[in-house]
């Protein structure tokens, strides 16, 4: 049986190539078939927000690789509520869809559950 | 124990050097490390064209004597490492660039090789941030 990995994503969108690089490792794994998770944490919610605009920023806009999640077998997707309430960002008007906002308890539940964390 | 190891942080970071301490008594302690990967800004530790002032210490220099010496699975990531201009010779002629900084012991390929070293090790380390 396969070692199960959880990803925790905690850059902004546009601080760099780092929230891309981080969904890149868990793309590369859903495409293996491998047991991935993905959760969004402190600045890396911003990934999650509605109404992004990359052409404005002249950035690449992640939100289509986000939306593949699911199409890569990717679906266990989370975020911590706290850093989403810090940000003002509401947990039920997020851009990408499925996702689950966990409170502090299930997110040391969660990271438990996994065999390997990678933290970016 | 068999370890892999993940670096993404660029040799000058003190992240850097505690990798390579933790790789280094990692082997002194009788284990295995299946494959060290570099990636994001850690791919700068595996570029020949880094040079250390001579009164600190050489990481760069001494990541590749370490692997050479243990002959272990160098491996940095070509997404990575193409973006930040770490380039081997066969990348540097695909891409029609003037200068090859990266050369064995390293190695570039992709992240199907982090997937595997974290399948095949009961650890994965990682390193990053300052």
């Amino acid at each position: 049986m396969p070692k199960s990995l959880l990803i925790i994503s905690r850059q902004a969108p546009w601080s760099g190539p780092n929230a891309k690089e981080a969904l890149d490792i868990v793309l590369a794994g859903g495409a293996y078939d491998l047991p991935i998770g993905l959760m969004f944490m402190d600045d890396g919610v911003f990934q999650l927000a509605p109404k992004q605009n990359a052409t404005a920023l002249q950035q690449k806009n992640l939100m289509a690789n986000l939306q593949a999640l699911s199409l890569f077998g990717v679906d266990d997707v989370y975020a911590c509520h706290h850093s989403l309430a810090e940000r003002g960002i509401s947990p039920t008007s997020l851009a990408v869809d499925d996702v689950q906002a966990l409170s502090a308890d299930e997110v040391r539940i969660l990271i438990d559950r996994f065999d390997q964390v990678i933290t970016l | 124990m068999k370890f892999a190891i993940a670096l993404y942080s660029a040799a000058h970071s003190p992240s850097s050097r505690r990798a390579l301490r933790f790789a280094e008594a990692a082997l002194a302690s009788g284990h295995e490390i299946v494959r060290l990967f570099f990636y994001q800004d850690g791919v700068h530790n595996a570029s020949s064209n880094v040079v250390t002032p001579q009164d600190e210490q050489d990481l760069t220099q001494q990541w590749a004597a370490f692997v050479s010496h243990h002959q272990l699975d160098g491996v940095v990531c070509i997404a990575a490492a193409l973006r930040r201009g770490v380039l081997n010779e066969d990348e540097a002629a695909r891409y029609q660039r003037p200068a090859v900084n990266l050369k064995a012991p390293w190695e570039l390929s992709g992240l199907g090789q982090l997937h595997d070293a974290i399948q095949s090790a009961d650890r994965l380390i990682c390193f990053g941030g300052p």
